[in-house]
């Protein structure tokens, strides 16, 4: 049990909380409410005349083939980048830790990416990627392969991976150097005294006990995936071709923005509210308490 | 002391002007357009402003045409809504179902005692923006038309006549071949909105229905018909051509324009708005008329416009209707009409700024700017051909751009997609008529 505090006035507390209470309710639970409510009703984009449904609009969401794509696109997409962007950081920091000199700037430079806003990361791989000006993708040609984003759904796909894990690659970066330096040196020095190789030692002692570090971070990487890369789709590949990669979110934003079904749109964005609910759940109920920051 | 009275002056001149601009009627305008076209939107303001005293028209940039539309939508959900919005084409069928929510142009100009003639409006543009009984709904502020571009110099390089672009899409395809074969370029053709392009104005063009009710002008229960044979062939003929790349796809909307400008493909379809852009590239173009199917009868009949018309909000004073009327007035005027054709590229409303524009000889210095007004004005419109009009556009286009994705990626074939496109389509259309 962790000891309780008391305070001795009753309202100063509470006075002192209200402004991010006021906060709260405006921005989170007002819209959620109107979220709820919406997506409870059809109405036209005016709001002339509506009509309120009860559940029709999640039925309609919940059997739509489209959907249902969108669903699998999006868990597709979530588990590529969060594995591309960890196992490239992880690998970036323990060569980093092997850095003796100029530690400071590696690291420095490492971490640069994640500053830059998702859109912009976005058109920065649409343009070294794009088919006819991108210099990355004039390299893919000589080098035998057809690459045609804009009409491929697979390599659109594998685009789009590419410019979200980038930008979360510092991230994670982040933590794990931070998780390998809380590790003990003495149990490193001890497994090599034994005869370990130094593969041997990393996956024996060093990513066992980076395991909480990995799990926050595999939740954290979901959530950016599901629902932080909203520009970078719409910079690179507005959902297509066809809809291969229309991600949930992006269709939350295309069926509300640009086809004016507001009802759908809303019973979309509540699904999500409990998905990121639940994460947020599972990230507090099991994660925080296990994760050494060190 | 002089000094002292100079300043004095000025300050009470200040002071005077900002208090008439105040008991002048305040009118908003909210646009989309970028560039230069922001500068013709803000000259245009600032000189209907110094023309008379008792209106104040401000015009307001809220981003690209979807999000002009969705700006004014969420301000009139919250009883903020400006007197006046630009809306694109494909926004109009959402525009005209808001019955309550805007007020028609004819309305606003006749209710405030201005002359108002239907007649000396082009009648192509007119016809796409009035109710299916003629009443006009808003006034066409830019329109634009799809023309055919070429690049002279790859022309040269395959040996085709470089002052004789195809005329049909037949034409198109053994040039587009030509040139890949010759290795004059790495592609033959490409094409900005293939939905606009090569369904909306390929079937007003060759003259065969877009959809029942008129292509949606007639209202009720409208049902795609894109999947007739005329389209079949066209859009088979385009997903051979993609196979080996002498067809190259660029996009849903206008990226095909840097694969031509890139110098990729040497024929290339796009809007007359589109034109700055080539000029300012500094290539060795050409212009064509859009080219037609050889199959169909009686082709080609005329190009449906695309491009946006200003909207006017329900629920003003008739004050601000006023004010409204007299900006409409204005902006009918030749000479306003003329600057705004010259400068933006976008297409005269009135056929007396066409004459005049004629008459300037402007069209000869600049080959290629009239080729748009003649494609629409060629033919009295027929019901197949005065544009197409439904509720959820903007959605319908994104399902054909899907399927076409799939037809040109070589997942399915023309007739597949079409097939799709339509039932797709046509339950997407159901749902929106059933709010």
């Amino acid at each position: 049990m962790t000891p309780r505090v008391v305070f001795p006035n009753k309202f100063l507390p509470y006075l002192l909380v209200a402004p991010q209470l006021a906060i709260t309710l405006i921005f989170f639970y007002w819209p959620a409410g109107q979220a709820l409510y919406q997506s409870m009703l059809k109405e036209d984009p005016f709001g002339l005349r509506s009509k309120f449904v009860w559940f029709d609009n999640f039925k309609r969401v919940l059997s739509d083939p489209s959907y249902l794509n969108s669903i699998k696109v999006t868990i597709v997409f979530s588990v590529a980048t969060a594995a591309v962007a960890m196992c490239v950081a992880l690998l970036l920091a323990v060569m980093a830790d092997k850095v003796v000199r100029g530690k400071g700037f590696y690291r420095t430079l490492m971490i640069w990416p994640y500053a830059v806003a998702p859109a912009i990361a976005g058109m920065l791989f649409l343009f070294l990627f794009n088919p006819s000006i991108g210099s990355l993708a004039v390299l893919l040609r000589r080098a035998g392969i057809p690459w045609d984003p804009v009409l491929n759904g697979n390599h659109a796909m594998i685009l789009l991976v590419i410019a979200a894990a980038w930008k979360q690659i510092s991230y994670n970066f982040l933590f794990f150097v931070a998780g390998l330096q809380a590790i003990p040196k003495t149990l490193i020095e001890a497994a090599a005294i034994d005869g370990a190789g130094e593969t041997k030692r990393f996956w024996t002692i060093v990513f066992p006990l980076l395991a909480p570090t990995t799990f926050f971070l595999l939740v954290i990487n979901t959530t950016y995936a599901f629902f932080d890369t909203f520009g970078i789709v719409h910079a690179v590949t507005g959902g297509g071709p066809g809809k291969s990669t229309e991600t949930l979110v992006y269709k939350v934003y295309n069926d509300g923005f640009v086809n004016l079904i507001l009802g759908s749109s809303a019973a979309q964005s509540v699904i999500l509210m409990v998905i990121v609910i639940a994460l947020t759940a599972i990230q507090f109920r099991y994660v925080e308490k296990k994760v050494h920051y060190g | 002391m002089k000094f002292h009275g100079f300043a004095a002056s000025l300050a009470a001149l200040t002071l005077f002007s900002t208090t008439s601009a105040f008991a002048a009627t305040q009118i908003s305008w909210w646009h989309a357009m970028t560039g230069a076209n922001a500068e013709v939107v803000n000259k245009i303001a600032k000189d209907f402003n110094a023309s008379q005293s008792e209106y104040e028209l401000m015009p307001v940039f809220k981003g690209t045409y979807p999000e002009t539309l969705n700006a004014g939508i969420a301000a009139f959900r919250a009883g903020q809504a400006p007197e006046i919005m630009q809306v694109f084409d494909v926004g109009t069928g959402v525009m005209m179902a808001a019955e309550g929510a805007v007020k028609p142009v004819a309305d606003v100009l006749t209710e405030a005692g201005a002359k108002f003639d239907k007649a000396a409006y082009l009648p192509g543009i007119v016809a796409y923006y009035s109710k299916p009984d003629g009443t006009m709904l808003s006034f066409p502020y830019n329109s634009s038309s799809p023309i055919l571009y070429y690049n002279k110099d790859i022309f040269q390089k395959a040996g085709l006549d470089v002052n004789n672009p195809p005329k049909t899409w037949n034409e198109v395809w053994d040039a587009a071949k030509k040139i890949k074969t010759s290795g004059a370029a790495p592609c033959g053709y490409t094409s900005t909105w293939l939905t606009w392009i090569h369904l909306e104005n390929f079937a007003a063009w060759n003259n065969v229905p877009w959809a029942t009710q008129e292509n949606g002008l007639a209202g009720g229960d409208v049902e795609l018909k894109i999947n007739a044979p005329l389209y079949v062939n066209h859009f088979q003929a385009l997903a051979d051509l993609a196979k080996d790349g002498t067809f190259k796809y660029g996009g849903r909307t206008s990226e095909a324009k840097q694969i031509f400008l890139a110098g990729e493909c040497g024929i290339f379809t796009e809007s007359s708005g589109g034109l700055g852009d080539i000029v300012k590239s500094g290539m060795n173009y050409g212009i064509g008329q859009l080219p037609y199917d050889s199959d169909a009868p009686g082709a080609p009949q005329n190009t449906t416009p695309g491009g946006a018309s200003l909207w006017v909000f329900g629920n003003k004073t008739p004050e601000q209707y006023k004010g409204v009327a007299a900006f409409f007035t204005y902006l009918s005027q030749t000479d306003v009409q003329q600057y705004l054709h010259e400068k933006s590229g976008y297409l005269p409303v009135t056929l007396a700024a066409y004459e005049a524009t004629k008459k300037s000889g402007f069209y000869e210095k600049n080959p290629g700017r009239e080729t748009p007004i003649l494609q629409m004005m060629g033919k009295a419109p027929t019901e197949n051909s005065k544009g197409v009009r439904l509720p959820n556009l903007p959605q319908v286009r994104d399902i054909q751009n899907e399927e076409f994705e799939n037809m040109l990626a070589g997942k399915q074939t023309a007739q597949q997609a079409l097939d799709n496109a339509v039932k797709r389509g046509n339950a997407a259309i159901k749902e929106a008529l059933g709010n």
